[in-house]
């Protein structure tokens, strides 16, 4: 990779050569040591005592759930935040970050979540923006584009640099954030949850940059709640909880089970526990919703594609169903359509035995048919209010006597679900940004257990969510089952519908490929049926069994 | 409800945001203390009573229809035609007082009988509501942008003003009709009066009625509104009709005020009436405002013009 290097006048790959000789000198002392960092405020203690450590060539997992004080220190790194008392030491030095600019200078990037990146402008403009080859004014656009080409090829990225960025996917999007914090000599890359949005392929390719950056002796810090990656790709794990640090672990001596133990501090046998009721339910089948011929035609690129095409399955009383399938397979159109959201192309869908009309989230709301979206923050938020006219936007008529609202009453209301799903917030005029992803989703599955549905839709409800709070979710929905409320689950994670579901309608391509009972689910079979691309073969294997 | 929520997370961590919360919400305020302070104290004739409200009888124009803007603005959308609008509204209120259509239909000034003033004032806001519904539903259900609907309806309305009046200004009222404009109750001019209760209405629908919560829903996420069963057509349309409703108000205030009716009024008023919505900490990506805020970005304003 050294050997690509440029020789020639260029500014840019000339600081490349020095960069990466700078990296391989001092692997001796950390690049990054936190030590004894505390911060608090008011009525908070975010960080106590916590110590953090990388090394250059070293890949440093952070695990924590949400509030463990990951985001805390974070914004320490980038400056946001300064610390109450400890050090933070860079090579050696310590150092009082002072804004986000001097931690760039001090070689401190961070890849957030949600990517800074100008979406209309391209790979090169993003990754050169305000260091532009050229004279002054005018940009000189061949040097540009080789000097982003060296940098893509060090990196052993493939997107081209004169592509815009709006139209890459989320997994090239994050490997230009990579470039471009490469690009400005970064020592420490921090990402935090870099592969929550993306398919497996696209991770074993980030995973691949990872390596390389720490073959040329960065140190990555790798934000995650998906333990198996971190034990997958990381040197060692750095683990907090409640804002304290819990310890620091090679990974070749740890496993799962005592990550999570770190983590919640107790052992998550329960996690998954089987649910005896399920069988009692699924003895007296009470049916609750019905869906036949279902299909939708048309996305943003091309109005006659099929997203789905008939399809049909049934919901009982007090049920759990999955919906299972991989990225493209059409389950959360079809969860949007079944809403109202979006508009069907034909089908009918039938509740407690009567067809019904759904063209709008109003009807499926007035039929007791909640949605908790797939995306929490676009679709399920509204972030500039508070939780308490979040969670009551849905059911405000409620609270509502002559168009004004009845503040008290709502504020009982929204007080009794706050406690009753134990949503960590200092008050329920708190904006939900300011909230964990986790409490975020239990306000969203509040605004729909208000308006008491009878059917509800729930589209990835533990994406981005810490291990704590998912088991918190999964056993809410087990009560919402027993107590009679119908639940259809989509997931990416197939132990989760395994675990979760009384059945598993499995999807591919937007077509019904198979319908798994509880105790026919394994990773296996649910593979298999989502991966069925030859209709026919599916018919035979309907009939087989 | 915005004051509420960016009050309780000022005591709570994140200092630099909220900060920036606080100035968003009462930067303007102070500047405003501030600045009449200062004038205060170079031109002591600044305080008088006769002086105050005489800037608040210049501002009350803008005001109603920055109340109806503020709306627009919380759904993200914006409203380019209240001038326009305004200028056809006080046309169409002039000639129903004057008893024809035009002035190409009525006699010599002040002699024809009119309908009354009631009937001028309620054909002002009709037409005000009517253009505001056009332009509301071409937002919403044909999807056009606002900014071009309402810079279509800037220039029609405009045009129909011109069609309406031929030009020719429609003027000398009687007493009954330049009341409303020119008048005081005790020292206090009623286009004050009138000003102070729209802001008063504006306020109490945004603030305590459902809703006002629906309009700062559409605006916070449009697609997390409508996944939460609001209908945001008809939300969206609505903003629109208010904001049609305090052109046809003020359309007929100024007439009334300047006893006379002009193709030609109200030009450029929409910027100043923006600009006062937005320096009132009303966000143009919507969601975030208040009336309050409005009325202080507007009185800023009309304090900074007559100095």
């Amino acid at each position: 990779m050294l050997t690509y290097v440029y020789t020639s006048t260029f500014r840019f790959p000339n600081n490349l050569a020095k960069w990466v000789a700078q990296m391989q000198e001092n692997q001796e002392v950390p690049l990054l040591r936190m030590e004894a960092v505390s911060k608090s405020f008011p009525g908070v203690q975010a960080l106590e005592d916590v110590n953090l450590e990388v090394r250059g060539g070293e890949i440093l997992g952070l695990i924590g759930q949400n509030g463990a004080g990951k985001s805390t220190l974070m914004k320490i790194l980038s400056g946001v935040y300064s610390v109450d008392s400890g050090t933070v030491a860079i090579n050696g030095r310590p150092v009082q970050i002072r804004d986000p600019h001097h931690a760039q200078q001090l070689g401190i990037s961070i890849i957030y979540q949600e990517l800074n990146l100008m979406p209309n402008l391209s790979v090169m403009e993003n990754i050169l923006i305000g260091r532009e080859p050229g004279p002054p004014i005018f940009v000189n656009r061949r040097q540009s584009q080789h000097q982003t080409q060296a940098i893509l090829d060090h990196l052993g990225l493939t997107v081209r640099p004169s592509a815009i960025v709006r139209n890459l996917s989320v997994a090239e999007q994050q490997m230009v954030e990579i470039a471009k914090a490469v690009s400005r000599e970064a020592r420490v890359i921090i990402m935090d949850e870099p592969t929550s949005a993306l398919s497996e392929t696209e991770v074993e390719s980030l995973f691949g940059i990872m390596r390389e950056l720490k073959s040329n002796g960065l140190g990555v810090i790798f934000i995650s709640h998906r333990l198996e990656e971190v034990l997958h790709i990381c040197d060692r794990v750095t683990v907090l909880r409640d804002g304290k640090y819990v310890g620091d672990v090679p990974v070749a001596g740890t496993d799962k089970d005592e990550l999570i133990r770190m983590m919640v501090g107790r052992s998550l046998e329960t996690f998954f526990h089987a649910d005896e009721e399920s069988a009692a339910r699924s003895a007296a089948p009470d049916l609750v919703m019905e869906v036949r011929g279902l299909s939708r035609r048309g996305n943003e690129q091309d109005p006659a594609a099929a997203v789905f095409s008939d399809v049909s399955f049934t919901l009982q009383r007090g049920e759990i169903l999955g919906l299972a399938g991989l990225v493209g397979a059409g389950r959360t159109e079809l969860v949007r359509t079944i809403f109202g959201a979006d508009k069907r192309l034909s089908g009918e869908i039938l509740i407690e035995g009567t067809p019904v009309q759904i063209n709008s989230p109003e009807d499926a709301i007035r039929l007791g048919i909640g949605l908790v979206p797939e995306d929490r923050k676009a679709q399920g938020l509204i972030l500039s209010m508070a939780v308490r006219q979040n969670m009551s936007l849905a059911n405000l008529d409620a609270f509502t006597r002559l168009g004004f609202v009845r503040r008290a009453d709502e504020a009982r209301a929204v007080q009794d679900y706050i406690n009753r799903l134990t949503i960590r917030t200092p008050g329920m005029d708190r904006r939900v940004v300011n909230l964990s992803g986790g409490n975020q989703q239990k306000v969203v599955i509040s605004k729909w257990l208000m308006v008491q549905p009878k059917i509800l839709l729930m589209d990835e409800p533990t994406r981005g969510i810490d291990v704590g709070a998912k088991s918190e979710i999964y056993d809410l929905m087990r009560q919402l089952a027993s107590s009679g409320i119908s639940v259809i689950m989509i997931s990416s994670e197939f132990p989760e519908l395994i675990a979760m579901c009384d059945r598993i309608v499995c999807l591919t391509e937007g077509r019904v490929t198979g319908t798994l009972a509880r105790g026919e689910a394994t990773l296996e079979t649910l593979m298999h049926y989502c991966t069925l691309r030859d209709h026919a073969i599916v018919k035979e294997e309907a009939v087989a069994p | 409800m915005t004051n509420e929520s960016a009050t309780s997370s000022a005591t709570v961590a994140q200092p630099k945001r909220d900060w920036v919360a606080f100035i968003g919400q009462f930067g303007a305020l102070i500047v405003l203390i501030i600045i009449c302070i200062i004038f205060w104290r170079l031109e002591p004739a600044f305080a008088s009573q006769r002086n105050i409200f005489n800037v608040l009888r210049q501002v009350s124009i803008f005001g109603v229809l920055a109340v109806g803007m503020t709306f627009v603005i919380l759904t993200g959308g914006i409203d380019l035609s209240v001038g326009s609008l305004l200028a056809f509204a006080g046309l169409v209120a002039a000639s129903v007082e004057k008893g024809g259509r035009g002035l190409l239909t009525v006699g010599a000034a002040g002699e024809a009988e009119g309908f009354g003033v009631p009937a001028a004032i309620l054909a002002a806001i009709a037409v005000g509501v009517l253009g505001g519904l056009l332009q509301g539903l071409g937002v919403s259900k044909l999807k056009v942008p606002p900014f071009i609907v309402t810079l279509g309806g800037m220039s029609a309305f405009r045009g129909a003003a011109l069609l309406w009046s031929g030009g020719q200004p429609i003027s000398a009222f009687r007493d009954q009709y330049k009341v409303l404009g020119q008048g005081f109750v005790g020292p206090v001019p009623i286009p004050v009066i009138i000003f102070a209760l729209v802001a008063l209405i504006g306020a109490i629908a945004l603030r305590y009625t459902r809703y006002g919560r629906h309009i700062y829903a559409i605006g916070g996420n449009p697609e997390a509104a409508r996944l939460s069963g609001l209908n945001t057509a008809g939300l969206l349309t609505s903003v629109y009709v208010i904001s049609g409703f305090c052109c046809g108000l003020s359309g007929f205030l100024l007439s009334s005020r300047l006893n006379s009716a002009e193709q030609v009024a109200g030009i450029g008023y929409e910027l100043t009436v923006i600009a006062g919505v937005v320096i009132g900490g009303t966000s143009l990506f919507g969601g975030e405002g208040t009336i309050f805020g409005t009325v202080v970005g507007i009185l800023l304003i009309g304090v900074l013009s007559t100095a």
